[in-house]
């Protein structure tokens, strides 16, 4: 039945159906682009490079279509009540409200919402709960403004000491590399990261000065780099190509410049790569 | 908690008569519907600089190269952009989505619908308006000093607020200055959330039972509790950061900190002990923010619906339940910052659970829209506005509450487009219903209907145009706080967006102008209004427009009925006012019935 139509009996102080109508259509017409942009792909992420950000995209797609139904149903209903009960003389029914509904509507959206958040926990746990696979490639972030800085463990596959008194980006050394441990002899110092396709990652992130943060999108993947703090992420990208690394977290003047490149090669060339920056350091 | 109402009228602090002298009567009053007015103008004052401070960030992101001939140099600076990105956000959430719901319409109203003469600490009260206007000029010298204001952002992450000029311009004296304005902001909530609460429990009229007070009431009065311990809180991390920076202490600040090369002398710090506290805080904030907003919402729909508000006690529930979880879900800010992964598990499933009362509070604004008598005036535009805008900003959020997503969205544009939606937009929604709604009552005048209904119309679609597509901006991983736009190299396909949401701000904030108009004219030349414009129930409409200096010229009200009693059947009139003694209307129901 449409109702708002004029009718004799409408109250006019305030009975006209425009504003209903108005309304109406105003928020048919957000749902209706929001879900046009979303259906047509206008503005997506780019494609996934790991297992990880495959299950990540899969439970965001997961999410995007229970919120999507909700946010249709809520504001359609929404526009459809104010046209359907505006003003036009009726009387208002004395509803004080309903034991059972409210019983429904609360257990069925705990439900809905709890039920995501558990699934979600999945790519989750994959991420963050395991430690990465045995024959991880380790690369230690350094951060510090507006820089990061990759180091490799060199032939002998450990890390030399740091030590933040000998920190002196000017003489070469701007991570503070101990001379006198032997073990950071060979260690390699570059200013992007090349890593082998399909081989497990593992990240060591640190920061010099304030909190900074290393992102890739194709990875899905985010994580503070925190002064202090020695934080283990990993990853296994497995698709070859170059992307980009930004930095999310407000760390001064030159936040936005800060920006790196991550390079995801072939083991030949990853080694090709290794031997390269062993020669000239 | 006493569930019974005060016994007779509170003379205890009932003023000795009207104050004398211009001086004593408007500015340093110690009446409640001064200072709520005081801390209205405030936040007018504040929103007029937060909107022009972000129609400039906007400007630069559109068109980073423009020059601009108020700028020493013409073209913007990273650290002047990212003092704007600080200052805006700042004088927004303190000055404004704290100050205008709760200390503005809460100071002015809450005594009269529950029928007082007046807060229960007065001076309290004016002391609470003067420390807020103090920080407010605290903050806003930050932008003269030496280096400026600082660029840390609203939640100045240490280390780099922590340390001084060394970290970056605007991280000497104008971040100093900004904490200190920060103490002094919790001080004065912390005394008028004190008052608040006093004056809810001890204050209220004969008759005015806890099931009786308006929704209205019930949210200033949880918000009040969360602002008791979250400033609390804020306060003591501000007073730890400002030691950090004067006194050499090291609360935030590890070891082995090289900034600029130059190793630091700090030791044994954590800079995620500043992230839980802020947090700790800043999440309770965000409800500090909107549940007036709910109140006021609940209050304008069933007046406009003519209807009882649709499950009045799961309303109540709702606000306490969203009150007390969120104090749990602070964590849900920090899924990327170095937190143990298992105490994001907590801090998701905490988060999307408190996605359940503000569903049952949506769910209940249509309950009470449905089989009304719907009249479109314009608080009740704005009142449906807020309703489609916490929809829109609350559905967002389950994206963000879950870690394995908001790894790929954290510190994008879709945070911002989520918070501003659901704290920003909706938040001041509620505050311009508020406005339209109840300036008859503070001014004894209409605002005007036509100019009213222009600037929302205005304001709904183009709020929704600047922020709908800034969550695809952020999808597509937009970075916020960036001073150049163009930073990273596929940030460059994103600027058509970028520039068709500054265009929509422009024009929204230029929407703004009609409301300034259409407030300042009113004020002088608008339609009188009768003591009860709306035919509305809650006691402030019991009294006239605007009220007496003690509110009920020596005759506070008896409460006796539920405070929504409108087109209750039978009954002389579509609306029972709260003070209506029983012998006026059919007695047989006193409290709304529950449909079959």
């Amino acid at each position: 039945m449409m109702c708002c139509q004029p009718s004799r009996t409408r109250n006019r102080a305030c009975g006209s159906a425009l504003p209903a109508l108005l309304l109406a259509f105003f928020l048919v017409l957000v749902v209706a682009t929001t879900v046009l942009i979303f259906a047509l792909h206008l503005y997506p992420a780019p494609p996934p490079i790991s297992h990880d950000a495959v299950l990540v995209d899969r439970q965001y797609d997961l999410t995007l279509y229970a919120t999507g139904v909700a946010f249709l149903v809520a504001q359609l209903g929404l526009a459809y009540t104010v046209v359907r009960f505006c003003d036009r003389g009726q009387n208002a029914r004395f509803i004080g409200g309903n034991v059972v509904l409210e019983i429904l509507w609360t257990s069925l959206t705990l439900l809905v919402f709890v039920s995501l958040g558990v699934l979600g926990q999945r790519a989750w746990a994959d991420m963050r709960f395991t430690p990465p696979a045995s024959g991880a490639l380790q690369v230690e972030v350094t951060t510090y403004q507006f820089v990061y800085a990759f180091r490799y463990p060199g032939a002998d596959g450990k890390f030399g000491r740091l030590n933040p008194n000998l920190v002196n980006a000017p003489a070469g050394n701007p991570l503070g590399i101990d001379p006198n441990d032997p073990a950071g002899g060979d260690d390699i110092v570059v200013p992007e990261l090349t890593i082998p396709v399909n081989r497990p990652v593992e990240l060591l992130l640190r920061s010099q000065d304030v909190v900074h943060n290393f992102f890739v999108r194709e990875l899905r993947f985010q994580q503070d780099a925190v002064p202090g703090m020695v934080i283990p992420v990993h990853f296994t990208a497995d698709e070859i190509g170059t992307y980009e690394i930004v930095c999310t977290q407000l760390c001064g003047l030159g936040h936005s410049k800060m920006h790196s490149l991550l390079h995801v090669v072939s083991q030949s060339e990853f080694e090709a790569f290794l031997g390269r920056r062993a020669i000239s350091p | 908690m006493s569930s019974e109402p005060h016994r007779g009228s509170p003379t205890v602090y009932a003023r000795a008569g009207e104050p004398e002298g211009i001086f004593r009567h408007y500015i340093f009053s110690t009446n409640h519907k001064i200072i709520g007015l005081q801390y209205f103008f405030l936040s007018l004052a504040a929103v007029t600089i937060g909107m022009t401070l972000a129609v400039l960030m906007r400007f630069h992101l559109a068109w980073p190269a423009a020059h601009l001939p108020f700028l020493t140099g013409g073209i913007m600076t990273p650290e002047q952009y990212l003092a704007l990105v600080t200052m805006h956000g700042t004088i927004m959430v303190f000055f404004v989505l704290t100050t205008a719901p709760q200390s503005a319409f809460g100071n002015y109203l809450l005594p009269l619908q529950i029928g007082a003469t007046d807060m229960a600490f007065p001076r309290l009260n004016m002391l609470s308006f003067w420390l807020t206007l103090a920080a407010f000029l605290l903050v806003l010298s930050a932008f003269v000093v030496p280096g400026g204001a600082p660029i840390s952002g609203w939640t100045a992450y240490p280390p780099l607020s922590g340390m001084g000029e060394i970290t970056g311009p605007g991280e000497g004296v104008g971040q100093s200055l900004w904490i200190a304005s920060i103490l002094i902001f919790c001080v004065g909530s912390l005394l008028g959330s004190i008052n608040f609460i006093s004056t809810v429990i001890d204050l209220r009229a004969t008759g005015m039972t806890l099931t009786r007070l308006p929704l209205t009431v019930w949210a200033w009065f949880v918000t009040a509790i969360l602002s008791l311990l979250a400033f609390a809180v804020l306060f003591a991390a501000g007073i730890l950061l400002l030691l950090d920076r004067v006194a050499g202490t090291s609360f935030f600040l590890p070891s082995g900190l090289v900034v600029s090369g130059e190793l630091q002398t700090r030791a044994g710090g954590s800079p995620l002990l500043w992230q839980h506290l802020f947090w700790f805080f800043g999440h309770p904030e965000v409800y500090i923010a909107i549940l007036p907003g709910m109140g006021v919402v609940s209050h304008i729909l069933a007046n406009f619906s003519r209807k009882p508000v649709f499950g009045y006690r799961a309303m109540v529930f709702a606000l306490c339940t969203i009150g007390l979880l969120g104090f749990l879900i602070w964590g849900h800010h920090m899924f990327v910052s170095g937190m143990s992964p298992y105490a994001s598990l907590t801090f998701s499933l905490l988060t999307l659970s408190i996605g359940v009362p503000s569903a049952v509070k949506t769910f209940n604004w249509l309950g009470t829209l449905w089989g009304g008598k719907v009249q479109f005036q314009t608080p009740m535009l704005f009142a449906l506005g807020f309703v489609s805008f916490f929809i829109t900003g609350g559905l967002s959020g389950i994206f963000l509450a879950q870690p394995a997503l908001d790894t790929t969205l954290h510190a994008t544009y879709y945070v911002v487009a989520h918070f501003h939606i659901v704290m920003g937009v909706a938040a001041i929604f509620g505050i311009f219903a508020a406005t339209y709604y109840w300036f008859p009552k503070m001014f004894g005048r209409q605002m005007n209907k036509a100019l009213g209904q222009i600037h929302f119309w205005l304001t709904f679609a183009g709020a929704y145009a600047i922020f709908m597509p800034m969550h695809f901006v952020g999808i597509a991983g937009g970075i916020r706080r960036y001073a150049d736009s163009t930073g990273a190299h596929y940030l460059v396909a994103l600027q058509p967006l970028q520039r068709f949401m500054t265009i929509a701000a422009i024009l929204t904030v230029s929407a703004q102008l009609l409301f300034f108009y259409n407030f300042v004219w009113s004020m002088r030349k608008g339609e009188r209004a009768s003591a009860n414009p709306w035919s509305a129930t809650s006691l402030e409409w019991a009294t006239a427009s605007p009220p007496p200096s003690d509110n009920f010229a020596g005759l506070p009200p008896t409460v006796y009925r539920a405070p929504y009693e409108y087109s209750v059947p039978g009954a002389a009139q579509d609306f029972l006012p709260q003070h209506l003694p029983p012998g006026h209307a059919r007695p047989s129901r006193q409290e709304p019935g529950h449909a079959g």
